[in-house]
Order: C-alpha cells, then sequence, then structure tokens
C-alpha cells in the first residue's frame, strides 16, 4: 500500500496549524464527575492490590465464599500463564467466568501479583489474561465491574508500551458491553486520544482502536456527538499516515459514518478531506498469496464513497479531480470520471459552479483525443450526471441557469463537427451531445432544438450515402432518446414541429441503394414508430409499404430481415394498421405471385424459382408480423391454408415448401409463448390442424409405394430405410421424416408454455386419439379408415410414423399435468420402439418413452415400467434381428435417467460400457456417448420442462470416466476406439474450464489417442487438446516431444476437418513457454512449409497463421 | 484485397484485374490472408490500418500463376518520399516468404512511378543477399515481426 502520496497535504496541515487543545480543555474534564482510577500504572503496585481488595468488598462478598473452592484452580491457572507462558489457559479461565465458578473480581485479585511486578512483561501477561478472558465474557459483566475496568484500564494507557496491546484489546471487549454506564464511552475515546499515539503502533493494534472507535460509534452515537468536533479531530489525528489496507477499509468506513450520520466536523473539514484525499487515486497492488483478499478495487470504493459523500468536500475534491484527470495515468482518470460520476449525484449548482468550464474542458478533450474505449464510456457518463446534476437544482429567482450556459459551452464545441460527416471528430461530438441530451427532459429539448434541424439540414446538402448514413445514425441516437423520455407536453413541440422533415429523410433512406443506409433507416422507423402520436395515420400506412417491399422485393437479404423484424416490433403498437394493411397484401401474394411464364424450360425455371423465393420472403413475413394476439388470429389461418394446398402437390419442391410453413408457424408460436391468450388460440387452431393433414396423410389407400417398400424392407432385417425410400412419395408430403421433423417444434412450442388446466384439457383429447382412435376433435374427421398407430398390421407403417407427433405433444407438456393412461402409452411406445423395424418410428418412439420417463414422478410405478422396459431390451440387445433399435432405446432411456440421477442409470450406463467392447454395437454404442452429454433439440431439455439437473456432465464424467479408461485399457485391439471415441465425446460436452482441472490426468490417454486411426476420435481429441494448450501451457510443455510430433503427423491426415485441427493445435502450441518450444522451431517451420501447399483454402489459411506464429517466437519483436 | 475480411472467395466475382483471366482460384485465396495481417505502425498505434486499408496493396496489382509458380506484387507507397517503402517492401516480402510453399518465386517491387527512388528500393528487395543481410540485423527483424504480428 502506498502511503498518503505527495507531501502537499503535511505542507499544508503545517501552514493551517488548526490543532485546538483538545486534550487541554477543561470544561470537558470539568464536565466528567468520575472516580480517577486509584491507580497510576506501575508507580504503586501497593495500590492496586488495595483496590482490588475494596472492589471485592464493594462488589459481593457473598460471591467469593462461593467460589471460594475454585480460587486455588484460578490461581494456578493464572500462574501458568503468566509465568508459565501457557496460552491455553487463558480459554479455562474464561470458561470458569462464563460458568460462575469464578468471577472477574477473583481473577483480578488473583491477578493482583503480577499487575502490580515491576517487570512491564510480566504486567504485560497479567493484562493480556484479562483482556483475553473479557473478550470472551464481555456479555456477563454487571455495570459496576465494567466501570472499574473501563478506569482500570485507562489509567494503564499511561503504562510501559509493552502493556499498551493488551491494554486496547481490554478496552475493545470492554466497548463491546452492552452495560457501559454513560459518559465511560467518551472518557476511554478521550484517553486514547491523550494517551496512544496510534500510529507507532503494529497494524493489528490500530486496528483494535478503530474497532473501539466503530463499536462505540454504533452504540454511543448520541454521547460521541456531545463531544462535538473533537471527536472528528481526534480520529484525524488517529488515521493520520495509516498505511495498511486493512485498517484503511475500516478506517474510511469511520469518515463516511462520520459524515453520513451527521458527527459535527467543525472547522476540521478540510483536514478530514486530506487525511483521506491523500489516498486518491488509490495505488495498491495486493501482494501474491494475499489472505486478506482486500482487492484494489475495494480500497477505491470505499474511498470513493468517503469523498463523494458531503458537499462540503466539494471545494477542494473537484480541483483535485480536475487534476488527476489531466494526468496521464490511465487508472487516475477512470477513478476521478467515476468519482465525479458520484459527486454528481448529491452536489448541486452552488458546488459545481466555479468548475464547470475546466470540467468540460477536460471532458471534451479525453472524449475528443482518447484511445481508449473505456475512458469514453465514463467520460459520458460523468458528463450525463454533470449535466442531470445540473438541470435538478432548484433556481433562485436572480442567479444565472447553469445549465443553459453549459449546454451552450457543449453545443457551441461539437454542433459544428456534425457538419463534417467525414472528418474524425463527428462521432465524438454526436456522442458528447447525446450524452448531455440524455441526462434530463430539460437538457434534451434545448439540445435537440439545436441540433435536429442542424442534421436534417445536413442530411440534405450531403448526397452521398455514406455520409448520410454517419448523419442518419447520429439523429437515430437522438430519436432513441426521446424513447427514454416518454410522451410529454412540453416536449411535443420539438420533435413533432420536426415531424415532416424526419419521416421524409427516414423514408429517403428507405429507398437508397445503399444497403447500409437502408438498415439505419429501418432502425430509425422503428424507434419513430415507438414514439406515441409521432406518426399519422397516412404515415403508417407508408411505412407498412415500405417494409412490405423491402421485405419482399429488397435483394440483400440483411435489409429485408431488418424490415420484417422491424414490422414485427411495431406491430403491438400499430396492430390495427398491420393487420388491416401489411396482412391482406401478403396472404395476396403468397397466394399468386408473379405468374408463371412458359416460354422456354429455362424462363420458366427462372420463374419459378422467383416466385418460390418470394413465397418465402411472404412466409417469413407473414411469421415475424405475428406479434400481436389479434394479428396472429388472421396469420395463422393463412398459414395453415397454404399448409394444405402445399401438401397436396407432388413435386418433390413440395416438401421444402411445407418445411418452410412448419417454420414460420414454428416462428409465430415462439413469438405467441408469452402471451397466454396467444398461445392458447394457436396451440388450439394449429395442433388439430396439423394432426388432422398428417392423419389424413397416413391413411391407407395412397401409401401403397410406401407399403410396398417396407414390406420389402423387412425381408432383409436390420438395414437403415435407404434415403431414397422417404422421398418422393406422391401426396404424402406430410409424412417424410424431414417434414415431420420440421413439424416437431412446432407442437413442441405450442405447447410447452400452456397452463396446466389447458394443457390438460388438450391432452385429453391428443392421448385417446392415438391410443383409441378417437379422432372426433380433429377438424374434419371423417377418415376412410380407423387411425390405430399402435395396432398391429404392416399397412399401418405410415400412421405409426405419426407417433413423431405425438412425441412433440406429450413430451412438451408441463410436468404436473396428468397424462391420461399414461401406464398403457408407455407400454405401447416400449412395444414399438423394440418391434418396429423402421428406425425413424422406432427412434422417435424410443425418444417418447424417454420424455415420459424423466418427468415420470418417483415410486413404485416408475421402477415397474423401468424395469419393463429392462426386460424388453436386454433379449434383443443380446442377439437377433433388432439389436440396433434395442440399443437405441437404450441410450435414450440412459439419457432420460442420467438427467434426472436416477439411481437407475447407473445400471443402464454400465450396460452401455459392456456394449462398447462388442464388435457389432460398439462403434454405434461409442457414438451414443454424443447422444447422452449433448442438449437434445426435440425432447429432454429444459425447454420442455424435462427434469435435468444443472451438474450431470460432470457428475457421468467422474462417474464414468475411470471406467471407460479401464475398459480402453483391458478392450482388444479392434474395439480399443471405441472406448477412445466415448471418452472424447464426454469430454467434448464437459465444460471447459472443468475439462481443463480434469484433462492432466488423461493426458496419457489423450496423447495415446492421437495415434488413433479413428478421425472422429483425432478430430475430438485435437479439440479437447486445444484449450488445454492455452490454459495450462505448464503441464502441456511436459509432453511437448510427443504433441509436436503427433501434431505434425496429422497435419497431412487425409481429412480436412483433422488437418485443420491439427494446425491450430500446432498454432495454439506456441503459447508453451518459449524455452521449451526453440529446441524444435526449425522442424515445425520445415514441416509446416508442407500444408501451405494444401489443396484446400482452408486449411493453406490455417497453415499461414500456425506457421507465421513460429516464426516469431524467440525472435524480437514478437 | 479490399476490405480486411480473409475470405477471398468473394473477391473473385471481381471482374477487374489479373484474377479474371484464368489464374487458379486457390492461390489467389492463400494470399488473401497474409496481407490482412501485414500492419504498418501509424501515428496512432492503438488503431493500426492494414496495407490493404491504406490501398498500399490492391487486388489487381498481384499477379499469380501458379502453373509457372510465381507471385508477383506491386505495392504502391502513401506518398513518393515515404520512407518507410523499403520496410514495407520487406515486410511483404517476409510476409510471403513464410506464406508461400518454397517453389514460389517471388517478386515484390514499387508500382512504376509511385516513389521517387523506386529503382534504389526495388533492387535491394531484389537482391537476395541483401533481404537475408537485412534479416539478420536483429533492430531490423524486430520492426519487420512487429508490424507481422496479428492485430491484437
Amino acid at each position: 500500500m502506498a502511503g498518503p502520496t505527495g507531501g502537499a497535504r503535511h505542507r499544508g496541515r503545517a501552514g493551517s496549524a488548526m490543532r485546538p487543545p483538545v486534550r487541554a480543555g477543561p470544561g470537558v474534564r470539568a464536565g466528567q464527575p468520575r472516580p480517577r482510577a486509584h491507580v497510576t500504572a506501575g508507580t504503586a503496585p501497593a495500590h492496586a492490590q488495595a483496590r482490588g481488595g475494596g472492589r471485592a468488598s464493594a462488589l459481593g462478598a457473598g460471591v467469593m465464599a462461593a467460589a471460594g473452592a475454585g480460587a486455588e484452580a484460578l490461581t494456578a491457572s493464572v500462574r501458568d500463564f503468566v509465568s508459565g507462558q501457557q496460552d491455553g489457559r487463558a480459554a479455562e479461565v474464561a470458561a470458569g467466568v462464563k460458568d460462575g465458578r469464578w468471577t472477574v473480581l477473583q481473577l483480578v485479585e488473583a491477578l493482583g501479583f503480577c499487575l502490580e511486578n515491576t517487570d512491564p512483561r510480566t504486567r504485560g501477561r497479567g493484562i493480556q489474561l484479562l483482556s483475553q478472558v473479557l473478550l470472551q465474557c464481555y456479555s456477563v459483566l454487571q455495570e459496576k465491574e465494567v466501570l472499574h475496568l473501563v478506569l482500570f484500564y485507562e489509567s494503564r494507557l499511561q503504562d510501559n508500551h509493552l502493556v499498551i496491546p493488551s491494554v486496547l484489546q481490554g478496552l475493545r471487549a470492554l466497548s463491546m458491553c452492552e452495560v457501559l454506564s454513560p459518559g465511560l464511552a467518551v472518557s476511554v475515546l478521550k484517553a486514547i486520544f491523550q494517551e496512544v499515539h496510534v500510529q507507532s503502533l503494529l497494524q493489528l493494534d490500530r486496528h483494535t482502536v478503530y474497532s473501539i472507535i466503530t463499536n462505540f460509534m454504533s452504540t454511543r452515537e448520541e454521547e460521541l456527538k456531545g463531544l462535538g468536533a473533537n471527536f472528528t479531530f481526534g480520529f484525524i489525528q488517529v488515521m493520520d499516515g495509516e498505511k495498511d489496507p486493512r485498517n484503511l477499509l475500516v478506517a474510511f468506513q469511520i469518515v463516511h459514518d462520520l459524515i453520513v450520520k451527521d458527527y459535527a466536523l467543525g472547522p476540521f473539514v478540510e483536514e478530514l478531506f486530506e487525511v483521506t484525499s491523500c489516498y486518491f487515486p488509490v495505488d495498491f497492488t495486493p501482494p501474491p498469496n494475499d489472505p486478506h483478499g482486500i482487492q484494489r478495487e475495494d480500497l477505491i470504493l470505499s474511498l470513493r464513497a468517503v469523498l463523494a459523500s458531503t458537499t462540503q468536500f466539494a471545494e477542494f475534491l473537484l480541483p483535485l479531480l480536475i487534476e488527476k484527470l489531466d494526468s496521464e495515468l490511465q487508472s487516475a482518470k477512470l477513478d476521478s470520471l467515476q468519482t465525479l460520476t458520484a459527486c454528481c449525484a448529491i452536489y448541486g449548482q452552488k458546488e459545481l459552479q466555479e468548475f464547470l468550464p475546466s470540467l468540460w474542458s477536460s471532458l471534451r478533450r479525453e472524449v475528443f483525443q482518447t484511445a481508449s474505449e473505456k475512458i469514453e464510456t465514463e467520460c459520458l457518463t460523468a458528463l450525463r450526471a454533470l449535466s442531470a446534476c445540473l438541470s435538478r437544482s432548484v433556481l433562485s429567482s436572480d442567479s444565472e441557469d447553469l445549465l443553459d450556459s453549459f449546454l451552450n459551452s457543449i453545443l457551441q464545441d461539437c454542433r459544428h463537427h456534425l457538419c463534417e460527416p467525414d472528418m474524425k471528430l463527428v462521432w465524438p461530438s454526436a456522442k458528447l451531445l447525446q450524452a448531455a441530451a440524455g441526462a434530463s427532459l430539460r437538457t434534451y429539448y434545448c439540445i435537440t432544438h439545436s441540433v435536429l434541424p442542424l442534421l436534417l439540414e445536413q442530411y440534405t446538402k450531403h448526397t452521398q450515402s455514406s455520409q448520410r448514413r454517419t448523419i442518419l445514425e447520429m439523429l437515430l441516437g437522438f430519436l432513441e432518446l426521446q424513447q427514454k423520455w416518454g410522451h410529454v407536453e412540453e416536449d411535443e413541440s420539438t420533435l413533432l414541429s420536426h415531424q415532416a422533415p424526419v419521416c421524409s429523410v427516414v423514408f429517403s433512406a428507405l429507398v437508397d441503394p445503399s444497403v447500409q443506409l437502408q438498415l439505419v433507416g429501418i432502425k430509425a422507423l422503428t424507434v419513430l414508430g415507438s414514439l406515441q402520436g409521432f406518426l399519422s395515420s397516412s404515415d403508417l400506412e407508408l411505412v407498412v409499404d415500405h417494409l412490405i417491399h423491402l421485405a419482399l422485393h429488397e435483394e440483400d437479404s440483411q435489409s429485408s430481415e431488418a424490415a420484417m423484424e422491424a414490422a414485427g416490433s411495431l406491430a403491438p403498437t400499430y396492430p390495427k394498421v398491420f393487420s388491416g394493411h401489411m396482412v391482406p397484401r401478403l396472404e395476396e401474394k403468397l397466394q399468386s405471385g408473379p405468374p408463371l411464364r412458359c416460354v422456354s424450360s429455362s424462363e420458366r425455371e427462372e420463374s419459378y424459382h422467383k416466385r418460390h423465393s418470394l413465397q418465402q420472403r411472404c412466409l417469413q413475413a407473414l411469421a415475424a408480423v405475428s406479434t400481436h394476439t389479434s394479428i396472429v388470429k388472421e396469420t395463422v389461418p393463412i398459414l395453415l391454408q397454404h399448409l394444405q394446398k402445399v401438401q397436396k402437390g407432388t413435386e418433390a419442391k413440395n416438401t421444402q415448401d411445407v418445411i418452410s410453413v412448419c417454420q414460420s408457424l414454428h416462428h409465430v408460436a415462439l413469438q405467441c409463448q408469452q402471451d397466454a391468450e396467444g398461445c392458447w388460440y394457436f396451440h388450439q387452431t394449429v395442433v388439430p390442424c396439423l394432426l388432422a393433414m398428417a392423419v389424413q396423410a397416413a391413411m391407407p389407400g395412397g401409401c401403397a409405394c410406401l407399403l410396398l417398400l417396407n414390406s420389402r424392407l423387412q425381408q432383409v432385417p436390420f438395414l437403415p430405410l435407404p434415403a431414397e425410400s422417404t422421398h418422393t412419395l406422391p401426396g404424402k408430403a406430410l409424412l417424410e421424416e424431414d417434414v415431420l421433423a420440421a413439424m416437431i417444434p412446432v407442437i413442441s412450442a405450442a405447447t410447452t408454455h400452456l397452463s396446466p388446466e389447458l394443457a390438460a384439457q388438450s391432452v385429453s383429447h391428443v392421448v385417446p386419439l392415438f391410443l383409441d382412435g378417437d379422432v372426433s376433435f380433429l377438424p374434419q374427421n371423417s377418415f376412410p379408415c380407423s387411425f390405430q398407430p399402435f395396432g398391429d398390421g404392416e399397412c399401418l407403417e405410415a400412421q405409426r410414423r405419426l407417433v413423431a407427433l405425438l412425441m412433440a405433444f406429450v413430451c412438451s407438456l408441463p410436468r404436473d399435468v396428468a397424462i391420461p393412461q399414461q401406464e398403457w402409452l408407455l407400454q405401447e411406445l416400449l412395444a414399438l420402439s423394440c418391434s418396429c423395424n423402421c428406425p425413424f418410428t422406432a427412434t422417435t418412439a424410443a425418444k417418447c418413452f424417454a420424455g415420459l420417463v424423466n418427468k415420470h414422478p418417483a415410486g413404485q410405478q416408475l421402477d415397474e415400467i423401468l424395469q419393463l422396459a429392462v426386460n424388453r431390451m436386454e433379449p434383443s440387445l443380446a442377439e437377433g434381428p433388432r439389436r440396433m433399435q434395442a440399443l437405441t432405446l437404450l441410450l435414450w432411456v440412459t439419457k432420460a435417467l442420467v438427467l434426472r440421477y436416477h439411481p437407475l442409470s447407473s445400471c443402464l450406463t454400465d450396460k452401455l460400457l459392456g456394449l462398447l467392447g462388442d464388435t457389432e454395437l460398439g462403434p454405434a454404442t461409442a457414438d451414443g456417448f454424443s447422444l447422452l452429454m449433448a442438449e437434445s433439440p426435440d425432447v429432454l431439455h429444459k425447454g420442455c420442462h424435462a427434469d435435468v439437473r444443472i451438474m450431470f456432465r460432470q457428475r457421468f464424467f467422474t462417474d464414468n470416466v475411470p471406467k471407460l479408461v479401464r475398459g480402453f485399457h483391458g478392450a482388444g485391439p479392434d474395439v480399443k476406439a471405441n472406448y477412445l471415441k466415448g471418452l472424447s465425446h464426454v469430454l467434448n460436452y464437459l465444460p471447459k474450464p472443468v475439462l481443463v482441472t480434469e484433462l492432466p490426468t488423461l493426458l496419457s490417454l489423450l496423447l495415446e489417442a492421437l495415434s488413433c486411426s479413428d478421425r472422429v476420435v483425432q478430430l475430438s481429441t485435437l479439440s479437447c487438446l486445444h484449450p488445454l494448450l492455452l490454459e495450462a501451457p505448464q503441464i502441456m510443455s511436459l509432453h511437448v516431444d510427443t504433441l509436436v510430433t503427433k501434431f505434425l503427423n496429422l497435419t497431412s491426415s487425409p481429412t480436412m476437418a483433422v488437418r485443420i485441427a491439427a494446425l491450430r493445435c500446432a498454432h495454439a502450441l506456441t503459447s508453451l513457454p518459449t524455452t521449451v518450444l526453440l529446441p524444435y522451431k526449425g522442424r515445425v517451420i520445415r514441416a509446416l512449409a508442407k500444408p501451405l501447399d494444401d489443396k484446400k483454402r482452408l486449411v493453406r489459411k490455417e497453415a499461414v497463421a500456425a506457421r507465421g506464429e513460429w516464426f516469431l517466437l524467440g525472435s524480437p519483436g514478437r | 484485397v479490399q476490405g480486411s475480411g480473409g475470405s477471398g472467395g468473394e473477391n473473385l466475382k471481381d471482374p477487374r484485374g489479373a484474377f479474371a483471366k484464368g489464374i487458379p482460384r486457390k492461390i489467389f485465396t492463400s494470399l488473401s490472408v497474409p496481407f490482412t495481417l501485414v500492419c504498418v505502425p501509424l501515428s496512432r498505434p492503438s488503431h493500426p490500418l492494414t496495407l490493404e486499408e491504406l490501398n498500399v496493396v490492391e487486388q489487381m496489382r498481384v499477379k499469380v500463376d501458379d502453373a509457372q509458380s510465381t507471385v508477383s506484387v506491386e505495392f504502391t507507397p502513401t506518398i513518393p518520399h515515404c520512407s518507410m517503402a523499403t520496410l514495407i517492401g520487406l515486410s511483404i516480402k517476409v510476409k510471403l516468404l513464410r506464406s508461400l510453399p518454397e517453389r514460389f518465386k517471388l517478386d515484390v517491387h514499387i508500382t512504376p512511378g509511385t516513389h521517387a527512388s523506386e529503382h534504389a528500393v526495388n533492387k535491394q528487395l531484389a537482391d537476395k543477399e541483401r533481404v537475408a543481410a537485412a534479416l539478420e540485423n536483429s533492430h531490423l527483424l524486430e520492426v519487420v515481426n512487429q508490424c507481422l504480428s496479428a492485430r491484437s
């Protein structure tokens, strides 16, 4: 800790020479009728004995007799402590006082021999024992005992310096007594101020003094205030010259309390300011391994609290702040600015008046010149605080309004820079003006009154779009400030008077060919729209026209997306305008599109493409604008109608169209979630409709092709369905995996935020639909035959696929919604997942089962169903045609249980670990570990109310990684890779900080994994090592030889991703200590020359970066 | 090489310059990276500008022939008396040496007519031994390395 900085304050001190004779004040002493101590330290020990005895009779002769038995033990303990130097005895003595075996009085008597000893060490030891006992027993003392002890201790303050620390400890104990008689606190403090030169004591003893003062200040505030300014002065002397950060924190707190609790400062304001401000700005670096944990920031904040606590300091503080702001030191500047901001909270015009010009010029200079963003931000904050402070002050009628002149000087210095949008001072000026304008409504009015017309004029004057963009961005900044003040009468005149030119400027930006300018224009439009009453209804129609045009026809996707977003954010404010104008126009465009001209095939293709992209844009825009329930009610039917239309199509392109509609529906669903009414409307409308369409599509008749395929597939057991088989089914776009996968998030998002009652209502329809084939709640519910997704029979393959939709719904329900016939449903799902030949259906059923199991309340029922699942899985896992399905089910169930810390999870995980050694299922099991660790997009995540414990990954890591390592060492050569792959998946998903602490133990294994030929293992090992190289270079440098060799080998891997990762690791190697790397420099640089000529650009890029960094190693100027 | 992005692919759409004339895509793209990293210290070191930002190095003045393994870079000093010209040329040369496969023959020279002592500088840069000697000078190497260190 640097002590008081600079000698200035000491010089000032000597000059001021304001040290009134506090101690000699006769009035003070006369005012305290008190029995002065009978003992004067060291000089008359005999009196001490006499006094002790006298006190004994005064305090309670009766107690003595009762405690007589303990007296001997006490004497022995005292002797052991004092002469035998056995510190442990103090605790025994204190315990005796607490138990009532002896009293403090008897202790004093027993101590008599050493308190009157002529050797100060012995006296010190005696007082130390007494003080230690008091520190433990102060709460059991009687008022009279306290009185005598206080007097005794006060007198001891004059004793030898060896004794003082113990005396202070005793006084600290007494200062915590509740029964301290009035007047004693003052007398103790006076004695300390008078007798003790605090700054010559050790740190701990100084701290004791501060504690005594703090204790008294918290309990005897009134008494201390009776001391008047003498108390303040006494304290100033106590803390003057303090250097220890621990003590400073306490001392600052005391000063803060002195000021805040309104103690009399008297003539000592400047003294008090100097004794604290000499530490400003705080310059302190905590020593390494500091056990006290005091940070620089702690001192800064507590000092700032002191300096900014009173207006009385203003005349001294402001010049100091300006001086430090003009210094070169970055930290001093920051601290000054932050302190200035803090001061503005309590200062008024009076305090600031004199210093405003120099404050403004310092702030301006910093913002115009600084290279540091942080300082700029703090300057702007300080300017805002200053302006706010000035606008808050109440004016007396005759005084000049400082705010006006202050703002005028800001305007004068900044305004002209706004006219030069190419010059570098334009943005600093704009920021300064915006900071001032953001302070209060008055400042906003004053600044915009002058700046808005100027900006509007400049916009028309400059014609280049880059300049216009700068000007519009500044204008946008001022408009955004307007939002802060909301709708205020007085203010209407400023902006409203410029309404027409502002609108025309913004509209002209929207039609500008420059995308950047358009984007700013769109942002400005959003802000204008949010200002209530600013846009007239005709303007609004124009706004909608512009937005539609930008959203649908602008080539640049950035502008189009921004326009959609703007429509979405404005729609809740003007729902009528958007539902009345925008939605019908979009609907019209969606249905028609540009006409298909069939002149030649290429033109036809092009026109189809145009139409397609327009429809895409329409769909996106419809979704984006659905941010208000009334609009949702219009857009959802349009989207559903469009979905009906496209799913009937026969071309392959239709699949993509269906998916687009689903994406738009999903977007709408997400926007509705927060609004209960909209959410229920969406759910009620969309879910039955999607289900009805899907059921219709799954009805037998149209799906002969699918049937044929599946029946053929059944003859070839255990083969993944070829990709083509799921495509180009006429009229069955809805049943394709991609489409079903796109419908899942729609249903899921429509369900997660339902209230439990409504969800229960809905679940009572959906579950019977799947279990009983009860289609009554679907719209258009006349189907050619029954819906039995869980039924047996080959023709039901298509219907089974719809389990995906059931999963989306039932796994997204809130946890407290009861699912009717859940046990039956679980059994059906289990059966389906184990028996179905279609991997999609089987996996979906397994996921649905897992999703339900995860939320199932613990208990016997759950155990039974899990037992059932295990019984069903085990035989299929062991052998047979459906091992893969059984493995999928096992993985998903394990995941469901691992997430909720279910006890059975470890048993299932062990089963998986065992399967890693299986030659057939091993690789798939290893990949399954990534499924266990990853966040699943559709089920078993927090968003769909799954039971996910936060640390499950770490827990899985600690439980299973040792087993994986053991398995690896014990495994045969053909399956070793499986263990490594599983391990690397687990590591990959572990949070990086945990990884860095845990990895060193696995390092040797990882290095071995680098030699593994499996590229997935290589890749994930490299990605594990990369952060480790950066964050634990010391550990890694032990293996530098292996690392260099392996990385360089992998740079010639046939897989591009591995080459890239290896080069990145080679690059990261350079963060190891240079001395370790230098021996390898030549070799690495030579080896990296080869990937410089790689055939892939991304590889070359990494090679260039890595090689460049290796060249710099150990070279000057790195 | 406009802009500071590393994606050379986009620049290829630019029909100007040598790149439209059948020069293999890949070589140019490997070149677009190094140049973004060449920085020169300016008066405000907190905001160093790259050579492209200063238009010292431009896409159309870089010629690459993959088949013949040659790279030719013309750079334009900001003013005809720019004292940094040699240093800039040296930095470009070093960066290319470090970033290109060895098979390439490098030619770094000043755009004709843009610098007072054009020939002297070109001669220096073309002289392999002088370049090697310059890099032996630790002070010079330090300045070059500072120019080549990635932006913080």
